[in-house]
């Protein structure tokens, strides 16, 4: 009571009512615990300009997509076509041979993506809830292999999957990812592992002392409690396998294709459709035509990502990977 | 004695994992193996099967010496990597810290963030380098640009390298910048608030709290993008090694040797990485 007393009156009063140019000079630089509105401006400016050249490939696509020739050539035309011109998609859709070829990546993709999901599920679950002899060696092993680059192993799995007679057929995808070694199998079974790690070990136990099996907890807990784990991971995969072009041009050789090994063989496969193009009327292959083909080949991973968004963006925080 | 093992119950993990084990087998140990006894031969594939015959280290020594392409790359793929990562580290990090702020449409901006993630197949980059659409073309334009592209040194070629391919670099980061943005909600903001009453401006904190905080985030970061760079389809090895592996003259063998020497490159890369960002850590402490 006496310090304050002692204070000088006027220095109390200009502390209780701040004058005119503090408080804007408040709103706008800001205290140490809220920012100010310059601040804030200058983080949406960054914000926002970052977030289009992120953008500006696909914006770009979308923009030269239907543009006619006379379009491209005129450099006054920037961003918005003069007219609405198809052309390019339709024939960028015949040359793809889009929907036999769309459903033939759907296939290829799907499939090794629920068999890795659910055997990272088995595995993680198995490094999460048991102690074993050389479980640490073991996981070690397992992150490990995500480090080695497919170009090692592919020569010799390409003779292993000729030997077998796999070459050409989806197995050659499913056999790896059933056996938790597809692309980037160690990912997922880290994020199972995570997961399982959270579950309180009572629930089990209470389980364990009700009779159940040690599969039978898997399905009934395991599988419910691990929920997000497997949406990510398919999610995940699913992405990564419909991308992966290298080990399919490989494995696959020409008897199953997909969007992305037809957008890479476009232009010869376009010159081979439409012979003598560029003369008669039909336009040769031009940045237009490519980029419509690329627009339609991420077309499908674009609707997948719009409706699922939220897994993507969810999924390090969900997956445990940045600890509780 | 199965029956023995499995009594135990924990043993039990064994079953769970057994598809693993087999699959690391039969699917890696195998091959690794394999492929190194693979480039010691030369190999070629007939109707009976493969044929090998021992060249000792001929694949090595040839790659190494006298195929020009292959060294050229691999030297590329040196200034490509230093250069990349942590540059892709570093954005990542700027952008997640942005995310950080107290801002709204946050979840618009991760999704644009996260987007390249879900699109970049090779095909698609290539088709984007190719059609020059990797990088803004008002800034190649720009008279600084071309004056520095016209220099003709390190500093003036790994500028230009960033400009060329400014998307790209942008494009690899998805991942990164959500593993960052997930790492920083972590950090205990009470932290924060003890600093701030002891005086600490939001620029201290940053290097006093948050960087040390993120360091197993940023290690975790350095091996993804190097081996996501490494093993991405733009990788001018491993177009190298592919089109060898096919090649009458060349191989299985030697695709096999080539496929070593630049895995156990990205291990040196990576071993750099991580014993850089290891002594900075201790120097914190």
């Amino acid at each position: 009571m006496k310090t304050l007393e002692s204070q000088p009156p006027t220095k109390r009063k200009q502390k209780k009512q701040p004058s005119k140019w503090v408080k804007v000079k408040k709103r706008l630089l800001g205290t140490n615990s809220d920012r100010g509105l310059i601040m804030k401006v200058i983080f949406y400016a960054l914000l926002i300009s970052v977030g289009f050249v992120f953008l500006y490939p696909v914006i770009y696509m979308i923009s030269y997509s239907f543009k006619d020739l006379s379009d491209l050539l005129n450099s006054s035309v920037n961003w918005i076509p003069t007219h609405f011109y198809t052309e390019n998609i339709t024939r960028a859709y015949e040359v793809l041979d889009y929907i036999p070829t769309l459903l033939e990546t759907i296939f290829v993709a799907v499939v090794p993506s629920v068999l890795q999901m659910m055997v990272a599920a088995v595995v993680g679950y198995g490094f999460a809830r048991y102690d074993f002899k050389g479980k640490r060696i073991l996981l070690v092993l397992v992150i490990s292999t995500f480090v080695i680059p497919p170009q090692i192993t592919v020569i010799p799995r390409y003779i292993l999957f000729n030997n077998l007679g796999l070459l050409g057929s989806i197995a050659a995808y499913a056999i790896p990812a059933g056996l938790g070694q597809g692309i980037n199998s160690a990912i997922f079974i880290l994020i199972f592992y995570q997961t399982y790690r959270a579950i309180p070990v009572s629930l089990i136990e209470a389980a364990r002392l009700d009779g159940a099996g040690e599969f039978k907890i898997f399905t009934k807990i395991g599988i419910p409690m691990g929920l997000s784990a497997f949406i990510i991971s398919f999610l995940f995969s699913l992405v990564w396998y419909w991308n992966e072009t290298y080990l399919a041009s490989i494995y696959f050789g020409g008897t199953l294709s997909t969007l992305p090994l037809e957008l890479q063989r476009f232009v010869a496969a376009y010159n081979n459709m439409f012979p003598g193009s560029g003369g008669d009327g039909i336009a040769g292959v031009n940045e237009a035509i490519e980029l419509a083909a690329t627009l339609l080949s991420i077309i499908p991973l674009l609707i997948i990502y719009f409706i699922s968004q939220k897994w993507f963006v969810e999924s390090i925080d969900r997956s445990g990977i940045t600890g509780e | 004695m199965i029956k023995k093992i499995m009594k135990n119950p924990e043993n039990k993990g064994y079953l769970f994992i057994l598809p693993w084990l087999i699959g690391f087998v039969t699917l890696t140990i195998y091959p690794i193996l394999y492929s190194f006894y693979l480039s010691f031969f030369d190999v070629t594939i007939t109707t009976e099967g493969i044929q090998t015959e021992s060249v000792g280290i001929e694949n090595y020594q040839s790659a190494m010496t006298s195929d020009i392409e292959f060294i050229n790359r691999l030297i590329e793929y040196v200034r490509e990597i230093l250069i990349s990562v942590p540059l892709i580290v570093i954005i990542s990090l700027l952008i997640a810290l942005l995310l950080n702020q107290n801002i709204r449409f946050k979840g618009v901006f991760r999704t644009i963030f996260f987007l390249p993630v879900i699109i970049s197949s090779g095909p698609v980059l290539d088709k984007l380098i190719g059609l020059d659409i990797a990088t803004l073309n008002m800034v190649e334009t720009n008279a600084l640009y071309e004056m520095i592209a016209g220099m003709d040194n390190i500093l003036a070629s790994s500028f230009v390298y960033i400009i060329d391919n400014l998307i790209i670099l942008l494009w690899f980061s998805g991942v990164q910048i959500l593993i960052f943005n997930s790492a920083l909600q972590k950090v205990d903001k009470k932290i924060y608030e003890a600093a701030s009453i002891d005086g600490a401006s939001s620029w201290e904190s940053f290097w006093k709290i948050t960087l040390p905080s993120l360091f197993p985030m940023i290690m975790v970061n350095i091996v993804y993008t190097t081996v996501m760079y490494s093993v991405s389809s733009l990788s001018t090895i491993v177009g190298h090694i592919q089109s060898n592996m096919f090649q009458l003259e060349t191989g299985f063998g030697y695709a096999s040797s080539l496929s070593w020497i630049y895995f156990i490159l990205i291990v040196l890369v990576l071993i750099t990485f991580t014993g850089i960002i290891g002594l900075f850590n201790r120097k914190y402490k």
